[in-house]
Formats: structure tokens, C-alpha cells, sequence
């Protein structure tokens, strides 16, 4: 019996392992950020950080405005949600109130098997396909640009609001469709006036993840949307975002130590407190969007 | 258990016969030559050297070569050490460089092996650039032009008032050096809002995809990418006119300032084992064919028997 308790009591200490060491990594990383982005800190002031509208820490005339990234990020993000969020939400609305079972059945998992593709293999498809075949349309769009990776990394968060949007839906009591229903409203009306605002928090939730998971994507900007950081919202040339010069400062050899080193910390703050902030938007949203159905 | 027994050896049978049968490969001269060649350095001349390599590895399969690609700085720095028998670089040795391998009594030969072009191109479909000048270069990529010189007509009145897009090497890269030193007048001086790469393949794709675009990469990637590419001949001021890089005026050195020779260096201690010593004479024996195939521009025969009488002579000092 005694034996029996302290066999438990290992397995406990283990379990309770495991999950301080996920918590002690996720401190370890902050704190590496943070001491990296002090540091970095002290070379550069927050205001010309901020406020200067260019980036060029590696070249001879060395200037650290984050704007020139952030913009980029925030535009390509932009494009993504523009694609995502009617084409997704439409789907959702579709497959949870008209899509027949057999179809639905069908076109869930297909539409999950989108998410599941490396990304970059989405990169390459906007640099080699997408890209060719929009400049059909528009005469002197770049090779890099913003758009046709905000086209394609839209079609790659697309099944993350589809799926939480339909979920969203679907959660909603018979009763209220039944109401609306014995009020004459037709299924048009029941979905777009009724069921849609009813379920928005849960909508919001997932636009929230979505622009998340846009923000801090990689690999699909870093091979189709260029690596000139330039202050600019057209999205017809090259630009370079926050992952994207991370990227490449970690694969060049720029001594470490170095002021131009530690830009990619503070870049990488700036990244993660703005997916921070976003994801606890998110939750927050979340725990408001149960509270109403929990009657 | 039967049946488990038939699959193991459904698996195993061609594995062991394939095995085998690798093994002894056909005996040749070669294959008393044993050892190691280390080789490292400038990412320009890798493809190079490990043509070479390759070649060398099927005429001596028990020698080993390794070829790195540092960078001619990062490779130097190994060299000095001791490290490595053979440095490729696509500059001259720095006098620091120097003091470096005196501090370690290292000697050293340097040895001539092809030359390299670096191109300055434009989208196959810009209608007015048909060539520029040193000094418009300059002007384009010096540090000041940094966020003031951004459209076409900045550089020369009579072309368009459109943006220009620029593409050019990352800080990296010796080829970012290079064309620094060549044109703005000192290495690494730069300005820095252009589509900076390492991979020459994302410049050429960055350029053949924008019609605004003007870049400059090795010779090597123009001449896979014709199609989507258009060579700007280079006017060096000096009373010849624009130049196109080919491997005629490549070679003559007509084609200036952005031509450049490739070098290897060889570490005279390493001369004391057979086998790097058969990989130098080996390598100059075919570089020449070597380095058109992948794209550099060969020795002329002439340069080529200096750079053999050379060697020669340095192996009579060192080899024993």
C-alpha cells in the first residue's frame, strides 16, 4: 500500500515536472528577449527606434526605424485577413447552415488539409504561380511584393476561421433558429441577422487568431515578399517584414555582440508583444463568448 | 514466423548484394593515394573547388575532400590557424591576413585559378538603360544615395520617372566586397535599401520578375537567365567606352573595374603530404575546363603556364 502511494507520488512529481518546464522555457525565452533588447537599447533610443522611417542596421549608414517592418508586417497581415476572413466566414456560414452532412463531411477535412501545408511550400507558390499570374493583371507589379503573399498566406489561415467560425456557429442553441424561424424570417434572414451577430465573439476569436498566426508568419513573406525594408502601403513592391529580417540577420554572419545583432531581438520584442497583446484579446474574447451559452 | 523470416530477408538480400557488390570499386592508380585535403573559404569559388573535388574523388577514391565555404575572410582566418591546407578567396590576402599567418609561421603560395565577372543587369523588357557608367554606379549605390536617389531619372535626366528597384549582394558575401570596393571606392561602404541577398538565385528571380529592377550578381547566374535578363554594359570612363562582360573582355580585363580574379592558397606545410600536393597539380591540371562549366571564365594558356611554373617551383622548395 505504502509502495502503491509513492509510486503515485513520483508520477505526480513528473507530471508537475513537465508542466514547470514549459513554463520555465517560456520565461527562459522572454527573458532572453528582454535582456538582448535592453542592451540593445542602450545603443539605439526608443524615439529613433520608433519613430525613424528607416532600417538599415547592417550597411554603412546605420538606422534602426522599426515603422519600415512593421509596416510591411502589418500590410501583408492586412491582405491575409482581407482574403480570409469573407471566403472563410462565407464557407463557415455555408457548411453549418446549408451544406447537406455528406458534404460537409467532405469539405471539413479537405479544407483542415490546407493548414496542414508546410509553409514553404505556400511561399513558393506565391513566388512561382501566384505572383506570374497576377502580374498578367496588374503591369508593373514586382517580382516581391506584398500582395501575392498576403493573397496566399490568406488562403492559408482561411480553415483556422472557417473552423472556428463554424464551430461558433454551431454552438448556437436550435431554439434561437426555431424562434427566428416562427417569426417568418427566411434562412437568409435567420443566418445574416440572427445567428451571424449572435455568434460574433466567437467570429472575433478566430479573426483575432487568424491576424495572430498572420503577424508572426515566416516563411511565405521571407521567399515571395522581398527583403527591402521601405516605408510604403503599396503592395505592389518589395518590402521586408520583422520575421523576414530575422531571418536573414540569422543566417548572414554579422558578428554577435554587435548592435546590428541585438536589432533582431528588439525586432522579435516588438513581434511578441504584438501577437502577445492580440492572442490575449483573443481569450479575452473567448471567455466572454462562452459565458452567454452557458444557460 | 515463417513468414516474418521471408519478409526479413525479402529486405535484407538486396541490401547485402548491393553492399557487396559497391564495395571494391575498379582498382586503379589512384587508389594508393590516401588522406585529407581541407579546403575552405570564399563562397564565390566553392563551385569551383568542388568540381574539382569531385573530379579528384574518381580518380582517388581514398583521399578526402572536404571544400567549405566561409567566406574568403572567415576562410583566411582558419587558414592562418593552420586549419586548413588550401584557402579559396576571391580577393587578394589582406595585409592583416598576412601578419596573421607570419604570427603562426605559416607560408603560403597564392595561385591564380579563373577569373569572375560581376554583371550589372536590368528586366529583359527596360527599354532605355542600355548602359552605365561608373560613376552614375556610384552615385546609385554609394551610402548618401541611401533613401535620396530612388527613381530612374535621378541617375541620367533622359530616362523615365519611374521608381528603380534595387537588388544587390548581402553584406556577407564576398561579392558584396567586391562591388563595393570596385565602385563606391571602399569595401562595405554601401547604401542599405535594397533587396540585400546572399542567394544570387533570389536576385535573379527578384529582377527577372520586375520590370523597374536593376541588380548585379556573378557573371556565372546571368548566363543561366539570358531570357529574363539584360546585361548592361559598363562604361569605365577611361576612354574605351561601355564595355559587356564575355569572357573575352573578362579575360583581357577590358571589362573594368568589375572583374576580378579567383585564387586559391596553398599552405607550404601541407605540401609535405603527398596527397594535397597531387590535388594542387590535379587542380590546376583542371581548372580550366572546370571553370567554364560552371560558369566562371578559364586562364588564358599563357596565364596558365606561369601559374603551373609557379607552382612547380614552390613544390621544389617545400614538397619533400
Amino acid at each position: 500500500m505504502a509502495g502503491l502511494k509513492k509510486q503515485e507520488k513520483v508520477i505526480e512529481g513528473i507530471l508537475k515536472g513537465s508542466a514547470w518546464f514549459t513554463i520555465l522555457i517560456t520565461i527562459g525565452i522572454i527573458w532572453v528577449l528582454l535582456y538582448e533588447t535592453v542592451i540593445f537599447f542602450r545603443h539605439v533610443s526608443l524615439i529613433e527606434f520608433f519613430t525613424a522611417t528607416e532600417w538599415t542596421p547592417l550597411f554603412t549608414i546605420k538606422k534602426y526605424g522599426i515603422l519600415p517592418l512593421l509596416t510591411a508586417t502589418f500590410l501583408t497581415s492586412f491582405i491575409a485577413i482581407a482574403v480570409a476572413l469573407p471566403l472563410g466566414l462565407t464557407i463557415a456560414v455555408y457548411l453549418s447552415e446549408y451544406a447537406n452532412p455528406a458534404f460537409r463531411r467532405i469539405v471539413k477535412p479537405v479544407l483542415e488539409l490546407l493548414a496542414s501545408i508546410p509553409t514553404v511550400v505556400y511561399g513558393f507558390f506565391a513566388l512561382t504561380t501566384v505572383t506570374p499570374f497576377l502580374q498578367n493583371f496588374i503591369p508593373g507589379m514586382a517580382g516581391f511584393n506584398a500582395l501575392s503573399p498576403g493573397i496566399v498566406m490568406g488562403i492559408m489561415i482561411m480553415p483556422l476561421i472557417t473552423s472556428l467560425s463554424e464551430d461558433a456557429l454551431y454552438a448556437i442553441p436550435g431554439s434561437m433558429r426555431f424562434a427566428s424561424y416562427a417569426l417568418g424570417a427566411s434562412r437568409f434572414q435567420t443566418t445574416f441577422r440572427v445567428l451571424l451577430p449572435a455568434a460574433s465573439s466567437g467570429i472575433g476569436v478566430s479573426v483575432i487568431l487568424a491576424i495572430s498566426r498572420a503577424i508572426g508568419e515566416t516563411m511565405i513573406v521571407a521567399i515571395a515578399a522581398g527583403q527591402q525594408p521601405r516605408l510604403t502601403l503599396n503592395p505592389l513592391v518589395p518590402v521586408e517584414t520583422i520575421t523576414t529580417y530575422i531571418v536573414q540577420v540569422s543566417m548572414g554572419d554579422v558578428p554577435q555582440n554587435s548592435p546590428e545583432f541585438r536589432s533582431i531581438f528588439a525586432a522579435g520584442m516588438v513581434l511578441f508583444l504584438f501577437t502577445f497583446g492580440i492572442n490575449n484579446l483573443g481569450l479575452y474574447l473567448k471567455r466572454k463568448f462562452y459565458q452567454k451559452y452557458e444557460l | 514466423m515463417k513468414k516474418s523470416l521471408i519478409i526479413l530477408s525479402v529486405i535484407f538480400l538486396p541490401a547485402a548484394v548491393l553492399l557487396s557488390s559497391c564495395s571494391p570499386r575498379s582498382s586503379g592508380k589512384g587508389e594508393a593515394l590516401t588522406g585529407e585535403v581541407k579546403i575552405d573559404g570564399s563562397s564565390t569559388v566553392f563551385p569551383l573547388s568542388e568540381a574539382v573535388a569531385e573530379e579528384f574523388r574518381n580518380s582517388y577514391p581514398n583521399v578526402k575532400v572536404t571544400v567549405g565555404e566561409s567566406g574568403t575572410g572567415g576562410g583566411f582566418k582558419k587558414f592562418s590557424r593552420g586549419e586548413t591546407d588550401i584557402n579559396d578567396a576571391s580577393r587578394p590576402i589582406r595585409p592583416e591576413e598576412i601578419e596573421a599567418c607570419k604570427a603562426n609561421s605559416i607560408s603560403y603560395l597564392e595561385l591564380e585559378v579563373a577569373y569572375d565577372g560581376l554583371a550589372v543587369v536590368v528586366h529583359h523588357s527596360n527599354t532605355w538603360a542600355k548602359e552605365i557608367k561608373v560613376s552614375e554606379l556610384k552615385k546609385l549605390w554609394e551610402p548618401a544615395a541611401q533613401g535620396k536617389i530612388m527613381r530612374w531619372n535621378q541617375i541620367r535626366p533622359e530616362w523615365p520617372d519611374k521608381e528603380i528597384h534595387l537588388f544587390g549582394a548581402g553584406t556577407a558575401s564576398g561579392t558584396f566586397d567586391y562591388f563595393t570596393e570596385a565602385i563606391v571606392g571602399e569595401a562595405k561602404s554601401s547604401r542599405g535599401d535594397y533587396t540585400a541577398s546572399e542567394d544570387d538565385n533570389v536576385l535573379v528571380q527578384g529582377i527577372a520578375s520586375d520590370e523597374l529592377a536593376l541588380g548585379y550578381f556573378g557573371l556565372a547566374y546571368f548566363e543561366n537567365n539570358q531570357d529574363k535578363l539584360r546585361i548592361l554594359p559598363i562604361d569605365a570612363e577611361n576612354g574605351n567606352g561601355p564595355v559587356t562582360p564575355t569572357a573575352e573582355t573578362v579575360k583581357s580585363k577590358k571589362y573594368t573595374p568589375l572583374s576580378r580574379p579567383l585564387f586559391i592558397y596553398v599552405n607550404s606545410k601541407s605540401l609535405e603530404r603527398k596527397e594535397v600536393q597531387r590535388f594542387v597539380s590535379f587542380y590546376l591540371e583542371h581548372c580550366g575546363t572546370l571553370a567554364s562549366d560552371v560558369g566562371y571564365v578559364a586562364l588564358t594558356p599563357d596565364e596558365l603556364k606561369v601559374t603551373q611554373a609557379r607552382w612547380e617551383e614552390f613544390q621544389k622548395q617545400f614538397a619533400k
